[in-house]
């Protein structure tokens, strides 16, 4: 029997830092976000020890004031995505210049600076990872994969999955499923 | 999670095709630590032992004395020790037949090997940048496939 089931990845990582918080006893406010205001005053001992358990489950705590900026404009990008409700009008520069009230040049700079690719790089990268999960889970086809996506074509949404993987849609489709096939019956 | 370099290892019985690889890694903007393994025996038997340090990212020549690149895949996807090990074909040719068969068998990445060496330095900067966003962005790695 072969069970499949669906994330909802902010829930998770929430939940799990409450309890973990909790279990603890760290005493805190959910700020959203991935923020957390910390109310009393737990030693460093404590913290380590927490620290060191959510990093397991690759939670981890961001310091570096770049990578807080590189990280909420992933987190926009994401919402971009994945949330269709945003206006598809705006240009995405555009939108993430507003957002975070800074000049879209200088995010463009930090963020090749933090994860060694560019904004528009990450965003082709995100959806084709986006693309790949609909085709392998959700048996959607590549019609409506370019529609979800807001490609302008299925030509569109193919020619960038090839660029950006070297191999066709239908390619990877072949091979995910191979590969499940072996992993159940191997030879 | 930033680490502050990628460790890489390639397995390649070529002595030339191990020099250039190891100074392409030299001139990329990411910080590397590369190892090298003059076939797939030698690669084997460094993994195998649990006081060495895993690899992030492992090239993989495949055709090689004594064991072979597709064996030393076959056995590194049977073990979950390796799970986060994501696995480079580095191959002077193939068929198409070849390279989907080393996909199906857990193959991450395969590169047909450049004579040229800056496009030998482009491409390897590729396969780390896709890499590294694999490894701290959260993306599947089931669903790692690239293709160069």
């Amino acid at each position: 029997m072969t069970i499949t089931f669906k994330f909802n990845y902010n829930k998770i990582c929430n939940t799990l830092l409450e309890e973990k918080l909790k279990a603890h006893h760290i005493e805190f406010q959910s700020l959203g976000n991935g923020e957390v205001e910390i109310l009393g005053k737990p030693s460093e001992e404590v913290l380590d020890i927490f620290y060191k358990e959510i990093h397991s489950y690759g939670i981890d705590v961001v310091e570096n004031p770049k990578l807080i900026l590189v990280q909420k404009i992933k987190d926009l990008i994401k919402d971009l995505i994945f949330n269709t409700d945003i206006s598809t009008n705006v240009k995405t520069s555009v939108y993430l210049a507003e957002a975070l009230n800074k000049n879209y040049s200088y995010l463009a700079s930090i963020f090749s600076e933090i994860t060694y690719t560019s904004i528009e790089n990450y965003i082709i990268l995100q959806k084709i990872e986006y693309a790949k999960t609909l085709i392998i889970k959700e048996n959607l086809t590549l019609t409506e994969i370019a529609h979800k996506l807001n490609y302008s074509s299925v030509a569109h949404l193919s020619r960038q999955f090839k660029n950006t993987t070297g191999i066709t849609p239908s390619a990877f489709e072949r091979i995910i499923l191979m590969r499940k096939k072996e992993h159940n019956h191997p030879l | 999670m930033a680490e502050n370099y990628v460790k890489i290892a390639l397995a390649d019985d070529d002595p030339d095709d191990r020099l250039f690889f190891k100074e392409a890694f030299e001139e990329l903007k990411i910080k590397s630590k590369v190892s090298t393994f003059n076939d797939g025996d030698t690669l084997m038997s460094y993994l195998n032992n649990e006081n060495n340090e895993i690899p992030d990212l492992l090239f993989l020549d495949l055709n090689m004395p004594r064991k072979s690149g597709l064996e030393c895949l076959v056995e590194i996807k049977s073990n979950d020790r390796f799970n986060d090990l994501a696995i480079a074909i580095y191959s002077t040719s193939a068929t198409e037949e070849d390279i989907e068969y080393t996909f199906v068998k857990g193959a991450n990445i395969y590169i047909k090997k450049p004579n040229d060496f800056n496009i030998l330095k482009k491409t390897l900067s590729q396969v780390v940048t896709t890499n590294w966003q694999f490894a701290n962005n959260g993306l599947n790695r089931d669903n790692f496939l690239l293709r160069l």
